[in-house]
């Protein structure tokens, strides 16, 4: 992809790095004003309203809390494009780790690490034989990963009510929610309040930030580390490239078919984790749905790196939590969905449109130094 | 919209005050009423709707002032949100609808205990500041049931379940209990939208005439839909059928279905099971009003609210129409019964 004109950096180039991201942002705050105006609202309000409900210190907190999950989730997704394969099955992965971390954490009693490892290990095990069956399918069968995937969401939907209603969840009297067993103590994971308090931030009311977020930072720096420094992640990239290339020069890319799958299986297992463990404390009806989904979007706003994943699930975050205010002013919630769909939509043409004029920039170039 | 609204329920204050048969309306504007719905929110024409019936009646009544909030992703964080936001910039009472809210609500009714919050279909808050606000669905639509083994010429009726969860199990069990103790020979044929936590069975009305429509093919000819905005579909299935001369009666829930249904669904409109959230959160807004609370002793662990049944006539069905008016004998029976506590009614399948 680079290649030694690119690393060179000029006015130019800097400008055009900016860009896309720039250009998305603008015309995606076009779109969403629009929407607002049409229901006859105004978006100065709009936007002011959601700045400053979002950026006080408890909403803040569940950005945070709202990113996490989808971090680790588009972590997952980003492992199997680098691979070259798309995992649409996070949904699925995700909502059958956390509930048999769930049932089966709460069964035993260990001291609190180690109890949050075993759970952790439970929930990368389920996650990651749901999307075994799927890299199954597509290595020995030839099976499309996107479409098993899809229809393995189905399935998990399916498979965790059935458990759920019939084998794992106690019914507390005057409830109709159903859920499993409290974990014990020792599977939470503690909240960041006291190491924040630290830091000089006050408590907020309902506020905190989930443990699980440094499980998040950590999953990143390993997911840019093994990528882009190991050998592993050579091949990985080299199988999603290019696959008859990568096979020729010795890249076995079925198996690194099946390992991404299985380790994209893994990670998603996790990212159902951070809500369960550091709140709910069980499983139970109201357990999030759409986080595999939106997670999508994130791993395509962030380009699958670490680092643009993680300022697109901060900004999705941001976004889904700053704009709970807008019903106070009457205007309909749902505006962050148009922001988070503009926003998509349009990076992903500016990219492109930024893509081609860099090229027709490097061919000129190069057809300088040519001449020369 | 909303400005017209106000309007309205400040001169609809303003003129019953003047004619003095209502409490002083200058005491009651006070009053700041949070309403959070659950996912559909207002204009489900079902169970977000039916709350928001109790809202505009208690506006009219007492000239409150009111916010709606709805919940998009559904995540407990977002309830908690919403229901932060409207305890802080001031409503009292604060009622949420749909049991999911039971988690956050007791978290933000601890840091708010000067704010008086009810919850529709749940009981499990043991706050003195929550007002868990239940209904027997079951024996509503055991009535419902009653109804529909009457109006069956075939003995197949059928039943659609929104989401296989508890709270739309109890009215499966009522029904089919009504059903069976009318006409002993017949048959209820159960189906659910959707499997939890795909909570969209409540909100999928093409999957639902799929099902109301396998149904009619079996020869069912009575089918009782409790799914929400789903039931449309159960509706639209029925009118199909008709065109093809065949006649099905459908049973709507929660809501007075016979009052939005399409002309052509309104001949089929057997009945609906009405549950009465409208009454539930008129009562929360009008104790409010008269500076108390919806406080009945549920359990002696503290758990307070109320259990809207057949004797406070939370449940019922409905007789628009005029279809059932010929079996009203029968079901009153039927409902005394249930009142004395002759028949006891079951709550799971």
């Amino acid at each position: 992809m680079s290649n030694a004109l690119s690393r060179k950096f000029t006015p130019s180039k800097v400008g055009l790095a900016i860009a896309a991201p720039l250009a998305a942002a603008i015309f995606s705050i076009l779109i969403s004003s629009l929407a607002v105006i049409a229901s006859k609202k105004s978006p100065v309000d709009a936007f002011k309203t959601m700045w400053e409900f979002g950026t006080t210190t408890g909403s803040l907190m569940e950005v945070i809390n709202t990113a996490t999950p989808y971090y680790i989730a588009a972590i997952a997704i980003a492992v199997t494009f680098r691979a070259g394969l798309f995992n649409i099955g996070v949904e699925g992965q995700l909502r059958l780790g956390a509930l048999f971390s769930c049932y089966i954490g709460a069964m035993f009693v260990l001291p609190p690490v180690l109890h949050v490892a075993a759970v952790f290990i439970v929930a990368m095990t389920f996650g990651g034989l749901w999307a075994a069956i799927a890299a199954y399918l597509k290595v020995k069968r030839g099976v499309n990963e996107v479409i098993s995937t899809i229809m393995l969401n189905a399935l998990a939907g399916g498979l965790s009510a059935y458990l759920l209603s019939k084998h794992f969840a106690l019914v507390e009297e005057g409830s109709n929610n159903l859920q499993t067993k409290e974990l014990p103590a020792s599977a939470q994971i503690p909240d960041l309040m006291p190491l924040l308090r630290k830091l000089g931030v006050e408590d907020q009311p309902g506020g905190g930030v989930y443990g699980m977020f440094f499980v998040a930072v950590a999953l990143g720096l390993i997911f840019w580390f093994v990528v882009n420094r190991t050998r592993f992640g050579f091949e990985l990239r080299a199988s999603g490239l290019n696959p008859i290339a990568a096979r020729v020069s010795g890249v076995n890319s079925k198996k690194m078919t099946f390992i991404a799958l299985v380790i994209s299986g893994a990670i998603a297992g996790l990212s159902g984790l951070p809500e369960v463990l550091g709140q709910t404390h069980s499983y139970n009806l109201g357990f999030r749905a759409g986080i595999g989904f939106s997670a999508i979007a994130v791993a395509l706003l962030g380009r699958n790196s670490a680092g643009g994943m993680a300022i697109s699930a901060l900004l999705f975050g941001f976004l889904e939590v700053s704009s709970r205010a807008l019903e106070l002013i009457d205007i309909a919630p749902e505006t962050y969905v148009i922001m988070q769909g503009s926003i998509l939509l349009s990076s992903v043409v500016a990219y492109e449109v930024v893509r081609r004029f860099r090229l027709t920039l490097q061919s000129k170039e190069l057809a300088k130094v040519v001449q020369a | 919209m909303k400005k017209v609204f106000r309007l309205v329920a400040v001169v609809a204050a303003t003129v019953m005050a003047a004619t003095a048969f209502v409490a002083p309306a200058t005491a009651a504007t006070k009053v700041k009423v949070g309403l959070a719905y659950d996912i559909g929110g207002r204009g489900d024409k079902s169970f977000n709707d039916s709350a928001a019936a109790g809202l505009d009646l208690a506006k009219k009544k007492f000239g409150v002032a009111a916010k709606e909030v709805t919940v998009t992703t559904g995540s407990d964080s977002e309830r908690e949100d919403k229901l932060r936001l409207l305890a802080k910039a001031g409503y009292n009472p604060i009622i949420a609808v749909g049991f999911l809210y039971a988690g956050p609500i007791k978290k933000v009714a601890s840091d708010y205990p000067n704010t008086q919050f009810g919850i529709i279909d749940d009981a499990s808050v043991d706050l003195l500041n929550v007002a868990g606000l239940v209904f027997a669905e079951e024996q509503g639509s055991y009535l419902a049931g009653v109804a529909a083994a009457l109006a069956s010429k075939s003995g197949k009726i059928g039943y659609i379940g929104g989401v296989r969860i508890p709270l739309l199990q109890k009215f499966e069990a009522g029904f089919v209990a009504g059903v069976k103790a009318t006409k002993k020979s017949a048959t209820v044929d159960v189906k659910y939208v959707t499997e939890p936590p795909d909570f969209g069975g409540f909100n999928d009305p093409a999957k639902a005439k799929v099902i109301a429509k396998g149904m009619i093919d079996k020869g069912i000819d009575v089918i009782y839909s409790a799914a929400g905005g789903s039931g449309a579909g159960n509706f639209a299935a029925a009118a199909d059928a008709a065109k093809a001369g065949k006649k099905v009666w459908t049973i709507g829930v929660d809501s007075d279905q016979y009052l939005t249904a399409s002309a052509a669904e309104k001949k089929n409109m057997l009945t609906s099971m009405i549950k009465r959230v409208d009454r539930a959160v008129y009562d929360v807004i009008a104790t409010a009003v008269a500076g108390s609370s919806v406080n009945d002793v549920l359990d002696e662990s503290g758990i307070y609210g109320r259990v809207y049944n057949l004797s406070l006539d939370g449940v019922g069905v409905s007789y628009s129409g005029g279809y059932i008016n010929k079996y009203k004998a029968q079901i009153d029976k039927a409902a005394a019964a249930i009142k004395s506590g002759k028949i006891k009614v079951p709550t799971k399948p």
